[in-house]
C-alpha cells in the first residue's frame, strides 16, 4: 500500500442470484480487517455497481455471483468501469465458477477468483498485497 | 424410562468410569478442549439412561404412524416403500431439462424435482434486461406454457409425482403444470406433486423476491385453497429449512424458523379463508437440509415430527392424526461441499444422505460431487443417485424403523433440539408471530451470526474440512464439468417471440386483464392465472400485474 488511508471495498451481488452468504461473510471478515467496507445488497445490475463504486471511491470491488452468470456480469462491471475510466479498482469475483472460466475471467480483467472453500484469511491477505489504493483526486478530471 | 435400580447402577458405574478417565486423561490429553455439533451444541463425553431418565416411552418415542410421530409418519416406513429418490434437476432449455429426466427416470429415479433458472425464479422473462447471461444457467428457462409442454414431453404425469422448486411466481408454474394434465386428459386428481410456495423462507434466506410479504401470503393461502377444492393429492406448500440453513443457521434454528413459518401458513389460511384445518393441513409439506453432523441431523428429523404434531394438534386443535403428522423432502447440504479435492464430496454426501434416511425422510436429493463448480454433469448426477440407491439396497439401514431410537445420545439430542427450538419459537411468538420477526429483521440476523461464527470455526481450525484446512495437497484435479449452450439465450428468447407473435393476443390480454381486477378483489387468483396461462401469456407478463398492483419488494436494510 503506498498511501496511509484504509482501503475501500465494495463486495457486490450481481444479477438475480440470491444466495449472499459468502458475500455478507465476506463483508464482515474485510471490515473486521480494518478495511471500509461497502455491501451493496442484492439484485444489482452491473450499472449499478459500478454507480455505487464510483460515488463510493472505492478501491476494490469483489463480486459474488452463484448462478452461473459470471460470464456476462463479471466483464461488464470490467467493461463499465473502463467506460469510466475507472479501470484502476481493482476487480475480483468468487462463486460457483467452473474452472475453465477462470482464465476467461482473468482475461477479461478479473484479478483473481476465489471458489467454494476458499478462507477468508487468504482473501484478505490477496487484497492487502494486491490493491493499491485509487487516486481519486486525479481520476475525477 | 428406567427403574430406580438401573439408575442407581448408571451411578455407580459412572463413578468408577470417571476415575478411570481422569487417569486415561492425565497421561493423553483429549484431542480438544470442546466437542460441539457442526452446529456448535456441546456434545458430552458419553451419555447414559440419566439423560434421559425424564423421556417418557409412549409420550416422547412411541411408534412410527401414531402421534407424535417421532419415529417417522407412516407405520411401515421403507419397509412399505423406500423414500423417493428426487433428484433436483434442471438446465439449459426445456428440452435440455427433458432429457436430463428421461435420463434419471431410466436410471431408477422415481420422483422429478424442477430446479428453473433466476429469471424464472423471480418472474421475469428471458428477454427482460435483468435477466441478461441468466437464462438457463442454474436452471431451466421457462418463459410460456410452450416451454412447459416440452419440458413435460413423454413425462407421464399420473405415473410420476413432480416437485418444483419456485416461490413468488409459483401459482404460474403450478396452472402450467395443470394445464398441461389438462392437454394430455389427465384429471387433477391423478397428479400428484409439490410446489415450493414459501416465502417467508425468501425472505429470510433464499432471496427470490417479488411481492412484499402480505399479499405473498395471500398468493399462498390462495394456492393451498385451491389445491385442497381441486387438487387433492398435490402439496402446495414445502414449507423450507433448507435455504435457511444453506444460508448459515444452525441445526436448531433452521428447524425452529421452518416451524414457526408453518404456523404462520396455517394461522393465515384459517383466518383469511376460513377453511376447516383438517381439510388442508394433511396436505402441508417440508423440506430439510441435512448436514454434515450425523446424530445432530438425525435428532433435527425426529425432533421436528414431533414437534409440528404438538404444533397441530394442541395450538391448532386439528383432530385428523394426518393433519399431525410432518412428511418433508431432504437435501443434502450443498454449502458443505467445496471444491478442494471435489471427489470427496460424494462421502460428504452419502454421511448427509444417510443421516436424512435414518431420521425418516420421505424424498430425498443428493447433490452431485461437481455441484461447487458447476450444475452436475451426467456423470456427476448418476453417483449421487447411486448413493442413495446403495443406501436403500445394500447396507439394511431401511430393514427397520428408526433404529436410532433408545440411542441415549439421539434421544437427549433429540430433546435438546426440540428445547431450544421451542425457545426460539416462543421468542417469535412474542414479537408477533413470524411476518414481524422477518420484518424487524430478527431471523436474518440470527443466521447472518451463525454463517459467520461457523465461518470463524473453521478459519480457527475448530471445525475441521478435509482438503481445506486439513490434508490440504494444493493439488487440483477437477472433473468434466456441464456446459451450457451460449447461445441458448437467443434460442430461448426467440422461441418465446414465436409464442408471442402465434397466440391469440386478445385472449392473452383479457385474461391479464381479470386477472388485475381480481387482485382488488378477495377472490381466489387461481382460476385467473390458469387463464392467462392458457392463453400463452407469459410467466413475466402474469407476474408483472402482480408487481404493477402489489408493488415490488426489495430488501432495505441488511445485517452483516
Amino acid at each position: 500500500m503506498t498511501s496511509g488511508r484504509k482501503l475501500r471495498i465494495l463486495v457486490a451481488k450481481p444479477g438475480l442470484d440470491g444466495h449472499d452468504r459468502g458475500a455478507k461473510i465476506l463483508a464482515r471478515a474485510y471490515r473486521d480487517a480494518g478495511f471500509e467496507v461497502i455491501y451493496s445488497g442484492l439484485h444489482q445490475t452491473p450499472e449499478q455497481i459500478v454507480h455505487v463504486a464510483l460515488q463510493e471511491d472505492v478501491d476494490l470491488i469483489g463480486l459474488s455471483c452463484l448462478s452461473g452468470a459470471h460470464m456476462y456480469l463479471f466483464p461488464r462491471v470490467i467493461e463499465l468501469l473502463k467506460e469510466n475510466k475507472a479501470e484502476d479498482i481493482t476487480v475480483i469475483g468468487g462463486g460457483i465458477i467452473p474452472v475453465d472460466d477462470i482464465p476467461k475471467l482473468k482475461k477479461a480483467g478479473i484479478k483473481e477468483v476465489f471458489l467454494p472453500g476458499g478462507s477468508l484469511k487468504d482473501m484478505v491477505d490477496w487484497a492487502k498485497a494486491n490493491v493499491e489504493p485509487c487516486r481519486y483526486g486525479e481520476r475525477k478530471e | 424410562m428406567f427403574t430406580q435400580r438401573t439408575l442407581g447402577q448408571v451411578r455407580k458405574g459412572g463413578n468408577e468410569w470417571e476415575r478411570e478417565l481422569e487417569r486415561s486423561v492425565e497421561q493423553k490429553p483429549e484431542r480438544m478442549e470442546r466437542f460441539s455439533t457442526v452446529s456448535d451444541v456441546e456434545v458430552k463425553r458419553i451419555y447414559t439412561p440419566e439423560d434421559v431418565k425424564d423421556t417418557d416411552f409412549a409420550r416422547d418415542i412411541g411408534y412410527p404412524g401414531i402421534f407424535p410421530f417421532t419415529r417417522g409418519c407412516q407405520p411401515s416406513m421403507y419397509r412399505g416403500r423406500e423414500w423417493t429418490f428426487r433428484m433436483f434437476s434442471g438446465m439449459g432449455s426445456a428440452a435440455d431439462t427433458n432429457k436430463r429426466w428421461h435420463l434419471l427416470l431410466g436410471q431408477g429415479e422415481t420422483g422429478l424435482s424442477t430446479a428453473f433458472d433466476f429469471p424464472t425464479l423471480m418472474g421475469y422473462d428471458s428477454d427482460c434486461p435483468r435477466a441478461r447471461g441468466e437464462c438457463g444457467k442454474c436452471g431451466v428457462a421457462i418463459d410460456t406454457l410452450t416451454d412447459f409442454e416440452i419440458l413435460t414431453d413423454s413425462i407421464p404425469l399420473d405415473g410420476v409425482t413432480t416437485s418444483m422448486t419456485i416461490n413468488p411466481p409459483a401459482p404460474v408454474l403450478w396452472a402450467m403444470y395443470l394445464a398441461v394434465a389438462e392437454k394430455n386428459g389427465i384429471g387433477w386428481d391423478k397428479i400428484g406433486g409439490t410446489i415450493q410456495n414459501d416465502m417467508l423462507k425468501e425472505f429470510i434466506a433464499q432471496k427470490t423476491l417479488m411481492l412484499p410479504p402480505k399479499p405473498s401470503i395471500r398468493l399462498i393461502s390462495d394456492t393451498v385453497e385451491f389445491g385442497t377444492k381441486y387438487v387433492p393429492r398435490w402439496n402446495t406448500i414445502s414449507i423450507s429449512g433448507y435455504h435457511i440453513r444453506e444460508a448459515g443457521s444452525s441445526a436448531v434454528q433452521e428447524l425452529a424458523f421452518t416451524l414457526a413459518d408453518g404456523i404462520a401458513y396455517v394461522q393465515d389460511v384459517l383466518e383469511r379463508k376460513k377453511l376447516d384445518v383438517d381439510s388442508f393441513a394433511p396436505r402441508l409439506s417440508f423440506f430439510f437440509n441435512s448436514h454434515l453432523d450425523f446424530f445432530e441431523e438425525i435428532a433435527k428429523f425426529r425432533a421436528a415430527r414431533r414437534m409440528w404434531a404438538k404444533i397441530m394438534r394442541y395450538r391448532f386443535k386439528a383432530e385428523d392424526p394426518r393433519s399431525w403428522w410432518m412428511r418433508f423432502h431432504t437435501q443434502t447440504a450443498g454449502c458443505s461441499l467445496v471444491a478442494q479435492q471435489p471427489y470427496n464430496n460424494v462421502i460428504r454426501t452419502t454421511a448427509e444422505a444417510l443421516a436424512a434416511v435414518m431420521g425418516g425422510t420421505q424424498s430425498l436429493h443428493t447433490n452431485s460431487l461437481d455441484e461447487t463448480l458447476a450444475l452436475p454433469s451426467e456423470f456427476a448426477v448418476t453417483i449421487a443417485l447411486r448413493t442413495q440407491q446403495i443406501i436403500a439396497d445394500e447396507i439394511g439401514v431401511a430393514n427397520t424403523i428408526d433404529p436410532m431410537a433408545g440411542s441415549y445420545f439421539v434421544e437427549s439430542l433429540t430433546n435438546e433440539i426440540e428445547e431450544r427450538a421451542w425457545e426460539y419459537i416462543n421468542r417469535i411468538d412474542d414479537m408477533g408471530g413470524m411476518l414481524a420477526a422477518i420484518e424487524m429483521g430478527f431471523p436474518q440476523r440470527e443466521i447472518a451470526d451463525a454463517a459467520y461464527h461457523y465461518q470463524q470455526q473453521i478459519e480457527g481450525g475448530e471445525k475441521v474440512v478435509i482438503g481445506v484446512n486439513k490434508y490440504s495437497t494444493g493439488e487440483q484435479v477437477y472433473p468434466p464439468l456441464l456446459q451450457i449452450s451460449e447461445g441458448l439465450e437467443e434460442e430461448q428468447i426467440a422461441r418465446t417471440m414465436e409464442v408471442k407473435r402465434t397466440r391469440d393476443n386478445r385472449k392473452a390480454i383479457q385474461s391479464l386483464n381479470a386477472l388485475r381486477a381480481a387482485c382488488k378483489t378477495d377472490k381466489n387468483m387461481m382460476p385467473y392465472v390458469l387463464e392467462a396461462v392458457k392463453a400463452y401469456a407469459t410467466e413475466q407478463e402474469i407476474c408483472d400485474v402482480w408487481r404493477d398492483v402489489f408493488g415490488e419488494y426489495r430488501e432495505s436494510s441488511v445485517h452483516l
